[in-house]
């Protein structure tokens, strides 16, 4: 069935995920100790959020007992580029999709999850979301909880190689969709190029992370497509390079 | 302190589902808009950049093996494009360099 076979390549791509989350989730675990949140709380935490910088987010508040409403506007600035994820992938996805699918893709927008969903050439099928989802949420959940309970058991060697899993993974995305098309190229190098003017500039480097991805997205995104719109077969068909990968992976 | 702690974790799950889910659930129609499909076009490709990079430097132990790590991801990714050897490369990049260098 092709719902089987989506939710399997999901599953083998949520794998590195995961490892990355377990190792990520650790450090969490470890700051919301600290904060006075026990092991079922960070659980509950991790499997309804699934977000790093949200999570921690909830940990600081929580330490500095700040109010609900704080809480909403802390949410809403540190999670706004998941409502662009959504948005692009509601575009990528089937115009006919259930609603029970979609209301389940979206509690696993995350920023690792969209970065394979996206790297999928042909219209995606939600299960290949589920099927990373399956790997990837308990695995942070898992990370989170093992350092509330017994903080950092990895060596600083590992937790340093599998650090950049997830930054590999996002490069697995861009650089192929660059090599194909020389406008992406321009927008990845240029966006790398703002990227690090706004980590290192100082004022700029003062903006939080989750600021810099919106902030950076909506100008690069939107001059991007003033610049070089987009013709509609391209977005609905994926370039041939791109079907005949599609049709070699099916082949095999 | 243990019940309002659940409260702020409701809220806040809470409004991180509203932020995914609203946009997934209500546009359901495709965008003909030349403009927004473009922008979204555009939009991973350039989020996906600016989380990976200058993050993949700062992330490991030291920024040497972050770069090596940069510079392996690039060229296996333009290679074979596959995520799982892409990532796996760049573990075993920054694994191998700082046993060398750290």
């Amino acid at each position: 069935m092709e719902n089987k076979r989506w939710y399997r390549k999901g599953l083998k791509n949520g794998i590195p995920i995961g490892l990355g989350y377990f190792a990520v989730g650790f450090t969490l675990g470890i700051a919301a100790k600290e904060a006075g949140i026990d092991a079922v709380q960070m659980g509950l935490m991790s499997l309804l959020m699934n977000a790093s910088a949200g999570q921690f987010a909830v940990i600081t508040i929580v330490a500095g007992q700040a109010g609900y409403v704080t809480m909403i506007l802390t949410q809403l600035v540190i999670n706004i580029r998941y409502m662009l994820m959504s948005c692009a992938l509601s575009q990528k996805i089937s115009p006919k999709t259930p609603m029970w699918q979609r209301l389940i893709m979206a509690n696993y927008v995350t920023d690792e999850v969209f970065g394979i969903a996206v790297a999928v050439p042909e219209q995606l099928n939600p299960f290949y979301n589920f099927g990373a989802a399956t790997v990837a949420s308990p695995s942070w959940a898992l990370g989170t909880v093992l350092g509330v309970l017994v903080g950092n058991i990895l060596p600083a060697s590992l937790t340093s190689a599998l650090s950049v899993a997830l930054y590999g993974m996002f490069l697995a995305v861009v650089i192929p969709a660059s090599k194909s098309d020389r406008v992406v190229a321009a927008v990845v190098v240029i966006s790398m190029i703002g990227s690090a003017a706004f980590t290192f500039l100082p004022y700029f480097s003062e903006l939080s992370s989750g600021t810099r991805i919106i902030v950076l997205t909506l100008v690069i995104a939107a001059a991007a497509a003033v610049v070089c719109p987009v013709p509609a077969e391209k977005i609905a068909g994926g370039t041939k390079e791109a079907e005949e990968e599609t049709r070699k992976e099916a082949a095999q | 302190m243990s019940h309002i702690t659940y409260i702020y974790i409701l809220i806040a799950a809470l409004t991180v589902y509203a932020i995914r889910a609203l946009p997934l659930t209500l546009i359901q129609k495709e965008i003909t808009n030349v403009f927004i499909r473009s922008f979204l076009y555009y939009v991973p490709y350039v989020t996906l950049a600016v989380m990976a990079f200058p993050a993949i430097i700062t992330a490991t132990s030291t920024p040497i093996s972050g770069i090596i790590a940069f510079a392996v991801a690039v060229v296996s990714a333009w290679i074979s494009g596959n995520l799982f050897i892409v990532a796996a490369l760049s573990c075993v990049a920054v694994y191998v360099t700082e046993l060398i260098v750290v």
